[in-house]
């Protein structure tokens, strides 16, 4: 789950690391009121989950307030990546010295949290990344042991210079560590953790993503959830236990396991045809998974066909036939439905299924090739 | 042959008396798996399908001489159900259990390694040597006994090649899931090499899937320390770029984990890869006859071969030992 960078700057500040002084604002006249009570020159932040946020014109520096109202009004509402900003953050602008890079991952290949620093950050860290692999350093933890102040030290001499700076860096990485930990995140991220002038080191930028397996017992952390900034259909989705993510083509797909949806997907692409998303109704087999399901397919206009793939295991085949007859009756689909079942149960599922009319098929090529050729028929109602 | 699990797997089930617990208790034994116990914390006395149920898992280990576990508890208490069953001295844990926080895992994964024992999972289908031994949810009636390896990070995926290759006459030694969660205990590389170890396995069907870096790791691991042939499948050539972690996810694994980049580093060493699991059989069907004409065709070549596994048994040898050593604070475990 991703969270907006105010929301990672209050964990940050619970957790002790300094940040510049900021709230959110959904209007301009709360934005401008903010920085009359900050009295001193802003940013004006885009809160929308996606990268690049600069680059595409939702961060912008305001001298005054009169320029806070201009700047608030105009990214308020702006389209970034197709995101709607409906938040900006308003936070005191800083004397920026010197940039650099800060973030913790897990990294799966050596099992560990890893931390990597940079003293070239900034929104090109990706690039330097890339070509001048040699200025970043990573330090895996174990994980067991957790992050030891010398290791901190370490990461944080190869920021600064100055004693001072790389105790406060070191400082602010052993808190991060500790954020990190303490949230269940898959992810956290300082870029730029900038110095000031006057030799202060703060994090003037900062990203959490939250590892969901973790959300149960993060309670906090989840309802930080912004609902706005999700797409409908996968909200829906979400709550109803199923895995989705919308495409751009014209078959809709319902598979079981995550796995053989994205087999599915590729075997639909592999005939020529394109899939209008992915959708995993999970390992348990309940029909009102099913009925969800269909609910949110159907409501895509571009759907033409819809292409349900079963591979019943802990899923049982009959439980799905019912819940494809509850969709047809409650729903009434006008496009063609294309059906595979095996496993599990098959043989009762298709005397379920008799009730309704259904393109049957036995394996997945079959079923796949088929949905494609009735998306293609033109297809009037 | 088989790998890890086979007539002498005698298992227990941890959260016996649950939905999925009970259920599949009774599927792994109607199979013929040996299901010796199951355990969930209080309800020590009882009965579920005729199986004995125990208050914890060094009792059941005690008296039923258990050797592996395979955990249905809830994901707030599966890591924890992985401890209790690598302290009372079970040497192959399953973790079925979908949702656990890999934060925990991370932790989990040391503390199991450091004891001697083996973890598949968690968010896994399990293990099944056709014939001999099912641990998990994998349906056994889909499986066929014979020569071909399988390991998959995917669920039911990995029924579909199952399938495929049951239909077209290829059996399986052992057919594994290895979970699709970022931590696992058992990656590909871990049975890949217990396959090309096992005599009674010919082949290898590998079926990936996009993030991470395991499909390349295994490609390299293939390249320079298999004799067997792999054939592979990926999931998600479809899938959308741009769901990634941040800044991060990109610079750590240098690659950013797509079909693409792991197709072609599968092909660049010469496992072939299927576009559709109904292709994977007519695979592995060439490469086992391109493995027998190459023994046939030079027997030299083949010599270099067997010296070269000769070694490798040797290597493997040093460190079994080892790993005995490393194990010693569960000296007891049960194999």
């Amino acid at each position: 789950m991703k969270i907006h960078e105010y929301q990672a700057k209050e964990i940050f500040a619970e957790g002790g690391i300094p940040v510049p002084m900021g709230r959110v604002a959904t209007t301009s006249a709360e934005a401008v009121q903010i920085a009359e009570e900050i009295g001193r020159p802003v940013m004006v932040k885009a809160q929308v989950h996606v990268g690049g946020r600069g680059k595409a014109g939702g961060i912008q520096y305001a001298e005054n307030l009169e320029a806070a109202r201009v700047w608030a009004q105009k990214i308020l509402g702006m389209d970034i990546k197709g995101l709607k900003v409906s938040k900006v953050l308003i936070t005191e602008a800083a004397d920026i010295l010197t940039e650099s890079y800060v973030g913790i991952i897990i990294d799966r290949a050596t099992k560990a949290p890893v931390i990597m620093v940079s003293p070239a950050g900034g929104i090109d860290i990706e690039e330097v990344a890339a070509k001048t692999p040699e200025k970043i350093f990573k330090q895996a933890v174990d994980p067991t042991l957790g992050l030891r102040s010398y290791q901190a030290r370490d990461l944080a001499s190869k920021l600064y210079k100055d004693i001072k700076q790389v105790r406060k860096a070191a400082d602010i990485i052993m808190k991060l560590y500790n954020v990190y930990w303490k949230i269940d995140a898959s992810l956290v991220e300082i870029n730029p953790l900038i110095t000031t002038p006057q030799g202060e080191v703060i994090a003037i930028d900062a990203k959490i993503n939250i590892d969901d397996n973790g959300l149960y017992r993060q309670k906090a952390v989840a309802a930080m959830r912004d609902l706005d900034s999700e797409d409908p259909a996968e909200v829906e989705a979400r709550e109803g236990d199923l895995s989705f993510v919308k495409l751009t083509g014209n078959i809709g797909c319902i598979v079981n396991g995550a796995g053989l949806a994205m087999a599915t997907m590729d075997l639909v692409k592999h005939y020529g045809g394109e899939p209008a998303n992915f959708l995993d109704i999970g390992g348990s087999s309940n029909p009102q998974k099913v009925l969800t399901a269909m609910r949110i397919i159907l409501r895509d206009p571009n759907v033409r066909a819809v292409l349900i793939n079963i591979f019943g295991g802990i899923t049982r085949c009959d439980d799905v036939a019912n819940g494809i007859v509850m969709a047809y009756e409650e729903l009434k689909p006008e496009v063609p439905l294309v059906v595979r079942l095996t496993g599990t149960n098959e043989d009762k599922a298709r005397k379920i299924l008799k009730a309704v009319d259904l393109k049957f098929g036995d394996t997945l090529d079959e079923v796949v090739k088929k949905a494609i050729k009735l998306a293609e028929i033109e297809y009037t109602v | 042959m088989s790998i890890l699990v086979n007539k002498k797997t005698k298992v227990i089930v941890q959260g016996i008396t649950g939905r999925d617990g009970s259920f599949h208790a009774e599927q792994m034994k109607k199979y013929g798996t040996d299901v010796v116990g199951g355990v969930t914390p209080g309800k020590g006395g009882t009965k579920v399908n005729g199986i004995p149920v125990f208050d914890s898992v060094a009792e059941a280990v005690l008296k039923t001489k258990a050797n592996t576990s395979v955990i249905y508890v809830p994901p707030a208490f599966a890591v924890d159900a992985m401890y209790e069953a690598v302290d009372a001295g079970i040497s192959l844990v399953v973790c079925i259990t979908e949702g656990v926080p890999a934060n925990e895992m991370l932790k989990a994964f040391y503390y199991i390694k450091s004891q001697g024992a083996r973890l598949i999972g968690p968010n896994c289908p399990g293990i099944i040597s056709p014939e001999l031994s099912k641990v998990g949810i994998l349906p056994g009636n889909i499986c066929r006994k014979g020569p071909i390896g399988v390991v998959s990070r995917s669920g039911t995926l990995t029924y579909e090649a199952i399938w495929a290759l049951t239909c077209a006459n290829l059996g399986q030694t052992t057919c594994m899931g290895i979970g699709g969660d970022q931590i696992i205990g058992t990656n590909f590389i871990d049975a890949l090499q217990m396959f090309e170890e096992d005599k009674a396995t010919k082949a290898v069907v590998m079926i990936g899937e996009i993030g991470g870096t395991d499909e390349e790791e295994a490609a390299e691991f293939f390249r320079k320390k298999m004799t067997k042939p792999i054939v592979g499948f990926i999931a998600g050539r479809s899938a959308p770029p741009g769901k990634r972690m941040g800044h991060a996810g990109a610079i750590i694994s240098g690659g950013t984990g797509t079909a693409k980049e792991k197709i072609e580093a599968l092909n660049r060493v010469g496992i072939p890869v299927a576009a559709s699991p109904n292709e994977i059989p007519g695979m592995v069907k060439e490469a086992l006859d391109k493995a027998k004409t190459k023994a046939k065709k030079a027997p030299k070549k083949r010599t270099v071969g067997t010296k070269k596994a000769a070694k490798r048994k040797k290597v493997t040898a040093r460190k079994t030992p080892k790993k005995s050593k490393a194990g010693k604070a569960g000296a007891k475990r049960r194999k």
